[in-house]
């Protein structure tokens, strides 16, 4: 098989051989269901609780408070529609921001055309909400603040403390949406006073198709998939119990060496953060210089295009990815990268790669030294470049 | 996602660069959707073009066309050059994904647009071939003003 060097962590993760370890008896002799009255089933309920404790313990909260579900979006989802929906003899107004995932954003449009209101929070050139902004975006009305964590495309981390603290002090739920920031940052969900949180399995190195919300005890929230009384009522559907079981297993072994890990990825990543910008001329770092995720960079590499940039990284084994409108399929580039206040033709220019525990300084050189190339044959390409060399050279 | 014969154009993309007095010049596209494509032609005294030459801002799709497109031109009159469709473009690539067929367009109104240069530069005219509307160096001058 062709070598990779993978660096699309944001994207999705490899499970751990540990971790398919660990789910592999609860496919074949461990099937059973867990709501069965026989101990072959029964005794899944205990499987379930041990997981359910373990990523309670990664959060400070408590077992009961943590309910699983298919994954990110569905927890985003739920999060938001049925808050709005319990919630709405208080009132209909919902704050979140420009940046937030589009299982937000595009949850927020459909509430919106059911007679929901929402103000979108701009954010700085960093990437970061401002918090009074926040504070003169609260009405009466409303009824739930959701931002992220930390952003996908350019790895800025949000003031979620301090925006907890304000949702707090005015009465309204904070849900955040932390599918890239949980196991990689710390999180505390009651020093943070989160109500709501969603995570994601297979982005820490957890399986695909599972994740949970966590729900502050208290919070009322209507079932989302309605059905048998499996999650306390609260998310019908037979327990993907081997789902279950490899994120618990993801998230124990991610906490495990978490200070460590944490420090080598970002060692990593700023090795090659600092090669990129001295060595590559015309490039912009995206996202906020020091409250980032740790495994992420994301760079504007001026007169050049992201898809070109992207194939030909491909070309060398180097997995990466783009807010270029061509990789999305329409005319806009990433919304993120719009609302930092980039210029369309930077925007379109944009990289981002997204490390691993698993990433090496020597794969960091191997990767600028392509990407070097591939951008300086791009250049070349470009008529962008060619006019703002000739601009240059006639001043 | 893309055909053999794009990705070979892509990653070996034929007559790459400027032409120095290039006889006719054109630019179309913008930065704002991510595409935009330059065309330089040679052209000579029997009205043929003797060398073609792009560059190009744009995803795989954008560069592949461009490059066929000037393979397309070299050595025909202008009068057949303006006969080279983006369909033609196309089907010579093997086929494009739906959502890159405006890139094809873009290599063919780029080839109007260098010819409409080089017929006003030599006061001919090119039976239909319209006034480009898509020139970037025409919104950048109007934006000067």
């Amino acid at each position: 098989m062709k070598k990779y060097i993978y660096l699309d962590h944001a994207a999705t993760t490899a499970t751990r051989p540990e971790v398919v370890e660990a789910m592999l008896p609860y496919f074949t002799e461990n099937f059973g269901n867990a709501s069965s009255v026989y101990e072959l089933g029964s005794r899944n309920k205990e499987v379930l609780n041990k997981s359910r404790e373990t990523i309670a313990a990664a959060l400070g909260a408590d077992a009961t408070e943590i309910y699983f579900t298919a994954g990110g979006s569905e927890s985003d989802n739920w999060a938001l529609k049925a808050t709005a929906e319990a919630y709405e003899k208080k009132g209909r107004h919902i704050i979140t921001t420009k940046i937030e995932h589009h299982a937000i954003l595009h949850t927020c449009e459909y509430l919106e055309k059911r007679g929901f209101e929402v103000t979108y929070l701009d954010v700085d050139a960093d990437g970061r909400i401002s918090l009074d902004e926040l504070q003169a975006a609260i009405r009466p009305d409303t009824i739930l603040i959701s931002v992220m964590f930390a952003n996908n495309e350019i790895g800025t981390i949000e003031p979620i403390r301090e925006i907890g603290a304000i949702a707090k002090e005015h009465g309204i739920l904070f849900h955040t949406d932390a599918v890239q920031a949980f196991a990689h940052l710390k999180i505390d969900v009651n020093e943070m006073n989160i109500d709501m949180l969603s995570a994601s399995g297979h982005k820490f190195n957890g399986p695909k198709g599972v994740g949970f919300l966590y729900i502050r005890k208290g919070v009322k929230i209507r079932s989302f998939i309605h059905g048998g009384a499996q999650e306390r009522k609260r998310r019908a559907g037979t327990e993907n119990i081997p789902g279950i079981v490899g994120m618990a297993k993801a998230v124990e072994l991610a906490m495990a060496n978490q200070d460590e890990t944490l420090a080598h990825i970002k060692e990593t990543r700023d090795y090659l953060v600092d090669r990129i910008m001295k060595e590559i001329p015309y490039t912009r770092l995206n996202g906020h210089k020091d409250l980032r995720l740790p495994g992420n960079a994301n760079f504007s590499f001026q007169f050049v295009e992201g898809e070109s940039l992207l194939i030909m990284l491909d070309m060398e084994g180097i997995c990466g990815s783009s807010g270029s409108a061509c990789t999305a399929g329409s005319l806009d580039p990433s919304h993120v990268l719009m609302a930092i206040g980039l210029p369309h033709e930077i925007a379109h220019g944009s990289l981002r790669l997204t490390l691993g525990e698993e990433n090496t300084k020597e794969e960091m050189d191997f990767v600028v030294e392509k990407l070097k190339a591939i951008v300086q044959r791009l250049r070349d390409m470009s008529p962008l470049y060619e006019d703002f060399i000739k601009k240059s050279q006639a001043k | 996602m893309y055909s053999e014969k794009v990705m070979d154009h892509f990653t070996n993309p034929r007559n790459v660069g400027e032409l120095e007095n290039a006889s006719g010049v054109g630019t179309v596209g913008n930065a704002k959707c991510g595409d935009i494509m330059r065309i330089y032609l040679d052209v000579d005294d029997n009205q043929i073009i003797r060398d073609v030459k792009f560059k190009t801002f744009g995803c795989g799709a954008a560069v592949a066309t461009s490059s066929m497109a000037t393979e397309l031109v070299k050595g025909k009159t202008i009068y057949e050059a303006l006969q080279v469709t983006n369909k033609a473009v196309m089907e010579a690539l093997d086929g494009l994904p739906p959502v890159k067929v405006h890139c094809s367009l873009l290599a063919e109104e780029a080839i109007h647009a260098a010819l409409w240069d080089y017929a006003t530069k030599n006061n001919i005219e090119i039976p239909g071939l319209d006034k480009p509307v898509n020139d970037i160096s025409e919104h950048e001058e109007e934006e000067e003003y």
